[in-house]
């Protein structure tokens, strides 16, 4: 009995310890993501001023320099890969669902998404080069917009064929009674019975490509003027953080920290209005 | 044909099109990569992997100073990712409860979505000096980038073992409880057996995120081609030499060759990738 109750307690005690360390290993990564965003509100946030919106880039010292450009390009790449890879992704989505359901070329394709989803941007950057830049000679806002696009595509196919499985089949039962064919019942009925799960597809889709910065480096290049011709190279705010952070100037250094607070902001914004949206 | 409607045609077949676009585009990167490092491979061949010198100026191409620094700076942050993320999955799935659960698995989530070039930023402009200190090093090189990535995917491997956790049948877990298990007792005997391939699906998933990221790596790696002779010395990794070099190649060989690097790249973390999914978490989806 006396053997039984000390091994009772030595399992007590390593149940203490053992949740206290996954206790702690949850303040560690929570301790992280303030860390960071207590970084951009303190190194970001104060350097926010009327001019970074209605200004453009300047020379260093020339104070003072604004980011008009890049926020200007940076919505119209993001709008451009959003017009491309929202109607393509929602479309395969669709027939993932409501066609292919769980034929093997539907399995097949969820998981070839699956794994287009984890591919390194940088790769997707490298591919878009190889067939956009290189043949037409120059970086352009189109070849950004499209390599986007490429990322966005998977996340919005797997929310779509999710979101679509979710109907209730009792709906298009209804529906192909009343004599509709498929399109219209898919169209009209099965689309607005998912109308909320598709928005939230598309709008992380779009927080997942606004952060991107690896894929717009030899795509859609940079910029530092105000520049609205998408078939010309094209400035992002994240490869304008990239440049201007890396710069040694420290008036530069100080745009950078205010626009990786702008996106990072816009970004998490989105990402918990999603959620919000989701839940309702 | 008695149904035949112009419409229900037009449809089926686009939206057809579409899903087997995801098939074209990836075949397309495949032969795309392949194509122009054509000349590299054809020039260099298999040797190009294991030649140590990378000097686009002397048209030395050698790729293994960038898989050495991409597979090491991989390794460290698994190392150092994986325990914490399985600790956040645990106290998400079985110790936090009601709103603090959501809560704080929000918190976690949104850890993966804050943009990875910040992650950069912040790594170079804050944790650097900090590693400066603690090493007496310069604080740029693998130790440094392996840790910033080790914070990235955290989130991806927490979030994926949570759910494979939040699989195991309460009846399951009731009945260890009724013989006296404590909590610990449950998640180590129970839970984590019933959750395995789940867990080591999402550590491999996590993987071949790390072995592709990018931004983050870019601006503490240091982008030096000489071999590190210590996780402490600027390195570089593949992704690194992708992002510094690109566009400034010159050259028809050096163009192949980066092309080569970024085929490596992509074949590595493809197959990392459908291995983590079709050998483990294909299972969970079945099970949950």
């Amino acid at each position: 009995m006396v053997k039984v109750n000390s091994s009772y307690k030595k399992r007590k005690i390593t149940n203490i310890i053992a949740l206290s360390l996954a206790s702690l290993a949850t303040l560690i990564g929570i301790f992280f993501l303030f860390w960071i965003l207590g970084v951009l509100v303190f190194n970001g946030l104060s350097h926010i001023s009327l001019d970074l919106f209605i200004k453009d880039g300047a020379p260093p010292g020339i104070a003072p320099s604004g980011l008009r450009h890049a926020l200007v390009g940076h919505l119209m790449l993001t709008f451009a890969s959003t017009i491309i890879g929202v109607p393509m992704g929602l479309l395969a989505g669709t027939y993932l669902s409501e066609y292919g359901r769980s034929s093997r070329f539907a399995n097949f394709t969820r998981d070839l998404s699956d794994i287009m989803m984890s591919a390194p941007s940088i790769i997707i950057g490298v591919f878009v080069y190889g067939i956009l830049v290189m043949p037409l000679g120059h970086f352009s806002g189109w070849a950004g917009s499209v390599a986007l696009a490429i990322i966005m595509i998977p996340v919005i196919i797997r929310t779509t064929d999710d979101m679509l499985a979710l109907v209730p089949i009792e709906l298009r039962e209804a529906a192909y009674a009343l004599g509709a064919p498929k399109w219209k019942v898919i169209v009209q009925i099965v689309y607005k019975g998912a109308i909320t799960g598709i928005t939230t597809g598309v709008l992380l889709g779009v927080a997942r490509v606004a952060g991107e910065t690896a894929p717009l480096l030899f795509t859609a290049f940079n910029n530092n003027f105000f520049a609205t011709d998408m078939s010309n190279s094209m400035a992002s705010l994240t490869v304008t953080m990239f440049n201007y952070t890396m710069s040694p100037f420290e008036d530069w250094q100080a745009i950078g920290w205010a626009s990786a607070a702008i996106l990072a902001f816009a970004i998490l914004a989105i990402n918990i209005g999603g959620r919000l949206l989701i839940k309702k | 044909m008695k149904n035949f409607n112009v419409g229900d045609f037009i449809f089926e077949n686009v939206s057809r099109v579409m899903s087997i676009s995801v098939l074209v585009i990836l075949v397309s990167i495949f032969y795309v990569l392949y194509d122009h490092a054509k000349l590299s491979i054809d020039t260099l061949g298999f040797g190009f992997i294991f030649d140590t010198e990378w000097a686009p100026n002397l048209e030395k191409f050698g790729a293994f100073p960038a898989i050495y620094g991409t597979l090491t700076s991989t390794a460290t942050a698994m190392v150092l990712a994986t325990p914490l993320a399985l600790g956040i999955a645990i106290f998400l799935s079985e110790i936090a409860r009601g709103r603090l659960k959501s809560l704080i698995g929000t918190m976690i989530e949104l850890l993966a979505a804050i943009p990875s070039i910040v992650y950069g930023m912040w790594g170079l402009f804050f944790f650097v000096p900090l590693i400066q200190k603690l090493t007496g090093t310069s604080g740029i090189g693998t130790l440094t980038a392996s840790i910033i990535l080790a914070i990235m995917i955290i989130p991806f491997t927490a979030a994926v073992s949570r759910d494979a956790m939040d699989t195991t049948p309460d009846i399951l877990k009731e009945s260890a409880y009724a013989l006296g298990a404590t909590k610990w007792d449950v998640i180590k005997d129970v839970i984590i057996p019933f959750a395995k391939v789940g867990v080591i699906g999402s550590v491999i998933l996590s993987l071949g995120r790390a072995l592709g990221e990018t931004m983050a790596v870019t601006f503490v790696m240091g982008n030096s081609t000489n071999m590190p002779s210590s996780i402490l010395e600027p390195a570089t990794s593949i992704p690194v030499i992708l992002a510094n070099e690109f566009s400034e190649a010159d050259g028809d060989l050096y163009y192949s060759s980066l092309f080569y690097l970024a085929l490596i790249l992509f074949v590595v973390s493809f197959t990392v990738i459908a291995v983590a999914k079709f050998a483990f978490l294909r299972k969970v989806r079945k099970n949950g």
